[in-house]
């Protein structure tokens, strides 16, 4: 799901540096690829690529496209750990209660 | 939009399972392999040959690959078996990016409650920005880069 979506787009170290980037507020495209060893266009499709992960969210300011951190899915974060204990502590139950027979 | 800011709450979950502390105890940590979904919840998937608990104060835990690599998950903070235990949860990222995880084990009757805590989601940010160079991808390094977003 989304959260698996992240890890991916995050598993890119340029993509990690544009997050670090946007980390103290929202950044125009020119301001992110600034520095940064690789073209502007490639830049932009890193950009798509965490949109679509989730992980960034994009607004229109005059001609400018911001980009920022979206804080949401922090929140997404924690529901999948939700349900990932659900899912891990049924296992561990049925681990726990097979018991006697080592014992 | 703000309101999204340290509203991130521990996650708990609590289930009784009808064995005694001891039992319950030792198979979540020195038998975690046994029951974990690997699979699909681990840093090398289906390389994983087991999982290794140390179970002392500072102990990691650790996934071994066959390929003869490691992963870690994090590292025992308290240890007081089979009552309770806290470990610092970081799978595939760096210590500093830490949650935390409590699991306490409580008699009940001839069954044992167990409740889990899972906690410190906005808690590791600061540090985490101190110390960072070059990052895996990892649950741990995820958490870092929303820490600050929504700390702002």
């Amino acid at each position: 799901m989304a959260y698996a979506s992240a890890l991916d787009a995050l598993g890119d170290a340029t993509r990690r540096e544009i997050m670090d980037r946007l980390r103290t507020g929202p950044r125009a495209v020119g301001e992110i690829a600034a520095g940064l060893p690789i073209s502007r266009p490639a830049v932009s499709q890193h950009l798509r690529v965490l949109r679509e992960a989730g992980l960034v969210t994009e607004r229109k300011d005059g001609t400018r496209r911001l980009y920022r951190i979206e804080p949401r899915a922090l929140a997404d974060l924690r529901a999948y750990f939700d349900s990932f204990w659900e899912q891990a502590l049924a296992g561990f139950k049925a681990a726990a209660e097979q018991g006697g027979r080592e014992r | 939009m703000s309101s999204m800011q340290s509203a991130v709450e521990a996650i708990h979950k609590t289930l009784v399972v009808k064995c005694d502390p001891e039992r319950a105890f030792q198979v979540f940590t020195r038998e975690i392999g046994s029951w974990w979904p690997l699979a699909m919840h681990s840093i090398g998937e289906d390389k994983v040959s087991e999982v290794v608990f140390e179970e002392r104060v500072g102990g990691r835990i650790f996934e071994r690959h066959s390929d003869g690599g490691e992963g870690e998950w994090g590292r025992v903070v308290e240890w007081d078996p089979p009552r309770r235990f806290v470990m610092s949860w970081y799978p595939g990222g760096e210590p500093a990016d830490a949650t935390e995880l409590e699991v306490r084990f409580n008699a009940e009757g001839e069954s044992t409650r167990l409740d889990l805590e899972h906690r410190g989601w906005e808690r590791f940010g600061d540090q985490a920005a101190e110390r960072r160079s070059g990052y895996d991808s990892g649950w741990g390094s995820v958490l870092h880069y929303f820490t600050k977003a929504t700390e702002g």
